[in-house]
């Protein structure tokens, strides 16, 4: 390409024709793969004319239902491009073998294994968990809403822009290739010159912001918004858990903010908080990213657990054993987080007394943890135990999660982390607490809160068929992992020479297949449940006799959640209030006021978005403009001040009509 | 736990919803909601503070605090941020007395004391830079300049914020929704004011004694 | 030592004979007092020894050794819990199913004192034992601490001098010196067997990580820092050792061949390097240390005395002041506002010369040079041992060379 000429320059910033890796065959095939299917939905969309109803009871809706069900869905698009990193990844370890070079260079493959655990954290299990907890908790606290509707649609949004900007580095210039916490001096302006690390930090930063405020807005929901007579210890384990998860995410995610702020600075303004020569200390960079990373693990290992709660109670028809100890536990958990950070680098040469406190207060979590795993053992006990999915889920999740637990605390006795640390063994054992914790959970809860989202449940046997592909496919692709982090193999290596590893990368690629056919079984369970609507409907609102307040609603719930807001005697409300023989009201019901639908969010955020890549590829002018119209955009909002609408009583009185209805028509033979 | 006591009541007297429930007001929550905010950008902050901490002595052979604080400039421009809190908390009281005109006045003067901070602060890092002691030159001025210029920017937020309420008070009065943004807004300042106390002791204090 | 070996042999016989052959000899120490126990040890990973490749689990040096039979123990300890709660899970799930309606079904049980308390512990004790050997191994093994022992019946004697080996972690290539011997090499380690190793580690770029498996466990390489690594092999032969940090494209490549090689041998393997090869001094240096991938294992006759402290202090270049010289100014309190000019632009093609989009040039900070030394190399053996960011008080050694700070103060006295 000749040199552009300044025009171009300013007008496009670093951005040349050269930056489409158009040279790249398996990334064009993937862009039109992508492009086509992209094309087909928006076409469907438009043939369908459903834009108008997709904008208008969607992206601008501020229900907390709608927004949960959003986040899923995000986060179910996204599992797809973290897992095709993920399949090209082992089929890269898989072939790369006695001077085979595999199919990737370098230069692709280090972006594919960092993009990976990007995605999988930041757009897959965050948006996962977000939207669980945005669906259900209000619901389960007896609330209308969350405490700030509006925050909500844009906090999603923002988390949606980080994806999009993600996703664009595929097509338009590069992702990082630094490992996914990006670790200085590698990812400083000298190493990684590229747009791939401003693509990484701008990305989080945007989704990070969306993190953050929809962290607040559940913490003050939670503290101020649960129905009268919900005592903190009446609170249901899942609002529990969402609550301290909450609390995590306010009190960590401004610290990576922070963080990626830094090294921003140092890559933009050449500043050298994170260099080597004048000053500056990349060991900081390592100390402040786990401060953040290492509760991150914990917000989303929490809410999974709140799951398993819910479910272990639900489907052995008993009340959760240790509800006390429960939540103590996950108290517990939620503070020894912080106390732990730095047992992800035992070997950066720290002294032994300070290695050893963090080795022991790592193991230390695993006391509360272990109360939880016999907290459900005992919820069992003396159960009538229905094996529906989500509790398959849970069996599954006790059974895979005592191994991750055991390797992982091998890997907090220092001495021993020395030999397994970077390892393949590590790899094999946060694979093993993410997939067998976090996954598993977030499956157990879409097959459990599904019926109530959508009126109909899941089809059960697409169902067991993707939670066998996921379970023995998990196995087999990361017991290979243990095994060779044994053998010394270290992680994020491209190419080997020892053709004797090659048969244990090739079962993991095995498993990973057999993971893609879990994954394709869910969707095709998902379309299935929806041609089959009929079949699967529940028009009870409480499809597997369930213990709280969100079981009381119709399935899905109407906009307002509850006609008149409960009052709470125990804790199981919902089983309570069926033992003590509840009756529905059927009149009397007074305007609810809810607050309206709002663009606003989605504007905000398609401004942050252009400002982030603006950023990224050095448009200044484009930058600027982005940032005082967001900022301006901002501003004029608040003078909006006419937020709220009303539901009136006569539509109530329709919609709950409509309900007894129904409900008459399921008692009926 | 509380098994016993509800079997002891009889099912007939429980209730188990709200029948006349007043629609409650919009914005109950948002005290609390700006209050966990402000707890998240202290801890950014802090992070700040602790990157000051840990870089603030790498001057990498370049000039020290001593060399470039002008403790005296630091103090006056202490004071009109101290004094901007006064006069914010005057805004206040005007506002709790639901006096429009004197509430518009003590912000405007919030917002005079507020400029004038962030003037004196800007021409400190001119005169810095101008001796060479750039964000660049050392880890220690990286971490002096993003500390204190974080902090600047939110005073500038902090006064583009004013700015608007005091438009939004022309336009409607001391309304409910905007006593409650006066409340957000003055916690902020406040807020803002506790950390240059912070920044002062911190950087510049110990930084002479260092 | 060779009843050790022979008489682990023949337990892991246990598991899967035929991989005995190749398998170094243990010399398990902690776990050798309870033979009963190193059965159940070895039981559980029957299986994954079947690979007879699982270095980690059988390696060649004592401290590897001694990290091993941590695991072995910790996983010991852990399945004392693990274990019933499988198979308690599997034994409630099937007994408590919902068809089964003999089983007892209690919906309101929810809460039970001794229950909750054998809960909350089963756990605790264990990580009470867990955290006893935490902490009394992680003393023991800190890579920072001379050795004690050769293995686990040969304590370290007055004799077993320790071999000094400084490491650097290149862009993609290990860089080895041997500061005794005058020698050097390129991917390609040798030591004796049975001899204290005193590994001093850098880098000159990115964050890597030092590791044989074999040998002993890792320990981060990072620029302007210098870590430590101690530890000895007790049998010969070759084995791996890499870059366990990932840092950047040519990472694949950066391994080396480990040597275990026998007193004899290893003088050998000395006098051959010594014959041949190239000198390796600052210029050298700063061509190797160019980004390159996958380099031929090579050695140096010799090595320029003092270039690794030069290397830890980020002064191989005669023109840029020295990390340790720089801190020594700054805990003067820096060298005023004079100071804030002392700054050269970082050449453009140079490493550290990238200019950041808003930032001026990259800079570093120039050395003060005297007319009695204008280029400054000749100071580089007279500068003490480094303690650039030096991580740890214990090893940070005498406080920095005052060389440069008299030649800086007025008098402009020379170093000695």
């Amino acid at each position: 390409m000749q040199a552009e000429s300044p025009a171009v320059h300013f007008l496009l910033g670093r951005f040349t024709l050269e930056s489409l890796p158009i040279h790249e065959p398996i990334l064009v095939v993937t862009f039109l793969v992508v492009a086509l299917l992209g094309l087909a939905l928006v076409g469907a969309i438009t043939w369908y004319r459903l834009w108008g109803y997709l904008w208008r009871e969607w992206f601008t809706s501020v229900d907390h239902k709608r927004i949960g069900v959003m986040y899923l869905v995000l986060g179910i698009v996204m599992l797809l491009r973290g897992f095709s990193d993920a399949i090209m990844m082992r089929l890269q370890q898989a072939i790369a073998f006695g001077g085979s070079e595999g199919y990737l260079p370098s230069h692709h493959y280090d972006q594919v294994f960092t993009a990976h655990g990007v995605i999988m954290i930041f757009f897959v299990a965050m948006p996962l968990i977000t939207g669980l907890m945005n669906f259900v908790v209000p619901l389960q606290i007896g609330a209308r809403d969350v405490a700030f509707p509006f925050l909500n649609n844009f906090s999603f949004w923002m988390t949606t822009a980080g994806a999009v900007i993600v996703m664009m580095s595929l097509f338009v210039g590069e992702f990082a290739k630094t490992g996914w916490l990006a670790y200085p001096p590698l990812s400083g302006i000298q190493y990684s010159p590229d747009v791939g690390v401003d693509y990484y930090i701008w990305a989080l930063q945007v989704a990070g912001i969306g993190t953050t405020l929809s962290g607040i807005n559940l913490v003050a929901t939670i503290l101020k918004m649960r129905a009268p007579g919900m005592t903190m210890m009446r609170m249901p384990v899942f609002t529990w858990t969402a609550l301290c998860s909450n609390i995590l995410i306010v009190a960590t995610f401004p610290v990576l903010t922070a963080t990626l702020a830094l090294l921003a600075l140092d890559r933009y303004l050449g500043m050298n908080f994170f260099t080597s020569g004048l000053g500056g200390n990349p060991m900081m960079y390592v100390n402040l990213i786990w401060i953040w990373g290492h509760p991150e693990v914990y917000i989303l290992v929490l809410p999974a657990f709140g799951v398993y709660s819910e479910v272990a109670a639900t489907f052995s028809g008993k009340r959760l054993f240790g509800y006390t100890s429960m939540v103590y536990a996950t108290v517990v958990i939620t503070i020894l987080s912080y106390l732990v950070w730095l047992h992800h680098f035992f070997t950066m040469g720290s002294g032994a007394s300070v290695n050893s406190f963090f080795g022991i207060a790592t193991m230390i979590i695993s006391i509360p943890t272990g109360a939880k795993i016999f907290n459900w053992l005992f919820t069992m006990y003396r159960g009538r135990i229905r094996f529906e999915e989500p509790m398959m889920w849970t069996i599954a999740f006790m059974l895979t999660f005592a191994i991750g637990g055991m390797t992982g605390v091998m890997l907090a006795i220092p001495p021993a982390d020395f030999v397994l640390h970077n390892s393949l063994f590590l790899v094999a054992h946060f694979h093993n607490v993410i997939i067998g914790g976090v996954v598993f959970g977030m499956f157990a809860g879409i097959s459990y809160w599904f019926p109530k989202a959508f009126g109909f449940r899941l089809d059960p046997f697409w169902g067991k068929v993707s939670f066998w592909f996921w379970v023995v496919g998990f196995y087999v692709a990361f017991m290979p992992l243990y095994l060779l982090g044994l053998m010394g193999v270290t992680r994020r290596l491209r190419v080997f020479d020892d053709p004797s590893l090659q048969i244990w990368f090739v079962i993991a690629g095995c498993g990973a297949f057999l993971i893609l056919l879990g994954i394709l079984a869910f969707l095709v369970q998902i379309y299935v449940s929806i041609r089959d609507r009929e079949r699967l409907a529940d028009v009870t609102g409480d499809p597997w006799n369930g213990r709280t307040l969100e079981w009381s609603t119709s399935s899905p719930p109407p906009a307002y959640n509850f006609a008149f807001t409960p009052v709470v005697h125990d804790n199981d409300a919902w089983w309570d209030m069926k033992r003590h023989g509840y009756s529905r009201p059927l009149a009397g019901f007074n305007p609810i006021v809810v607050p309206r639908n709002t663009g606003a969010g989605v504007i905000l955020a398609a401004l942050c978005t252009i400002l982030a890549v603006a950023l990224i590829w050095y448009v200044w002018w484009l930058a600027a403009l982005s940032f005082v119209a967001a900022i301006a955009f901002a501003i004029f909002h608040t003078f909006d001040y006419n937020r709220l609408g009303t539901v009136a009583a006569e539509e109530i009185t329709g919609t709950e009509s409509e309900r007894t209805r129904l409900l008459a028509g399921t008692a009926a033979p | 736990m509380s098994e016993v006591s509800a079997a002891a009541q009889p099912d007939d007297k429980r209730v188990f919803y709200l029948e006349n429930e007043h629609p409650h007001a919009d914005g109950g929550s948002t005290a609390l909601g700006f209050w966990i905010y402000l707890m998240s950008d202290c801890l950014i902050f802090a992070m700040l503070f602790a990157a000051y901490g840990v870089l603030g002595g790498n001057y990498a052979a370049g000039p020290s605090p001593k060399d470039l604080f002008d403790l005296p400039l630091v103090a006056v421009n202490t004071s009109m941020l101290l004094l901007s809190s006064l006069t914010n908390g005057f805004a206040m009281l005007a506002t709790a007395r639901g006096r429009v005109a004197a509430t518009q006045l003590w912000l405007g003067v919030t917002i005079l004391f507020g400029l004038a901070f962030v003037g004196i602060e800007l021409r400190e890092f001119a005169h810095m830079i101008g001796e060479g002691a750039t964000p660049q030159r050392s880890a220690f001025l990286s971490s002096f300049f993003t500390l204190v210029g974080t902090h600047g920017l939110h005073v500038t937020f902090g006064m583009i914020w004013m700015a608007t309420l005091m438009v939004q008070i022309a336009q409607r009065g001391l309304i409910e929704a905007n006593r409650r943004r006066m409340m957000c807004m003055s916690m902020f300042w406040h807020f803002l004011d506790i950390i240059w106390i912070g920044v002062f002791t911190f950087v510049y204090l110990m930084g002479m004694l260092r | 030592m060779n009843d050790y070996g022979s008489e682990k042999r023949e337990q892991v016989t246990v598991g899967k004979g035929n991989c005995i052959g190749r398998m170094p000899a243990d010399r398990g120490a902690h776990l050798s007092s309870f033979p009963g126990l190193r059965i159940l040890c070895v039981l559980p990973f029957a299986g994954l020894l079947g690979a007879c490749k699982a270095v980690v689990l059988a390696p060649a040096g004592d401290i590897a050794i001694q990290q091993r039979d941590i695991l072995f123990q910790s996983v010991l300890l852990m399945l004392i819990v693990i274990v019933p709660v499988m198979a308690l899970t599997v034994l409630f799930a099937w007994r408590y199913r919902s068809s089964n309606k003999e089983a007892t079904y209690e919906p309101d049980w929810g809460h039970s004192v001794h229950l909750e308390l054998i809960i909350w512990s089963a756990p605790l004790l264990i990580i009470i034992c867990l955290g006893a050997i935490t902490w009394a191994s992680t003393h023991l093994l800190d890579p920072y601490r001379p050795l004690d022992r050769l293995d686990a019946g040969t304590p370290v004697a007055d004799e077993h001098e320790p071999l000094v080996v400084n490491v650097v972690a290149l862009d993609w290539k290990w860089l080895f010196i041997y500061p005794e011997l005058g020698i050097g090499a390129v991917n390609e380690l040798a030591a004796p067997v049975d001899r204290p190793i005193d590994f001093r580690i850098s880098a000159s770029s990115v964050m890597n990580s030092f590791y044989i498996p074999a040998l002993a466990g890792q320990i981060y390489a990072m620029p302007g820092m210098r870590t430590q690594l101690h530890a000895v092999i007790n049998e010969p032969g070759e084995y791996k050792g890499f870059s366990a940090n990932y840092s950047g494209a040519g990472f694949s490549g950066m391994h080396f061949d480990f040597h275990g090689l026998s007193n004899a041998d290893f003088e050998a393997w000395v006098a051959a390097a010594k014959s041949k090869g190239a000198t390796l001094d600052g210029a050298a240096y700063l061509e190797l240390e160019r980004p390159s991938q996958n380099e031929p294992a090579r050695t140096f006759a010799s090595v320029e005395p003092g270039l690794f402290e030069a290397i830890v202090n980020m002064c191989v270049d005669p023109a840029k002041m020295c990390m340790n010289d720089m801190m020594a100014i700054d805990a003067r309190g820096g060298m005023g506002l004079a100071g804030a000019r002392n700054t050269l632009p970082v050449a453009a093609d140079a490493k550290g010369g990238r200019k950041a989009v808003f930032g001026p040039r990259p800079t570093y900070v120039a050395s003060i040079c005297s007319t009695a030394d204008p280029a400054g190399l000749a100071t580089l053996p007279e500068r003490s041992a480094p303690s650039a960011l030096m991580l740890r008080d214990d090893i940070a050694g005498p406080s920095p060379s005052l060389s440069l700070l008299d030649r800086f103060a007025p008098t402009g006295a020379s170093q000695s």
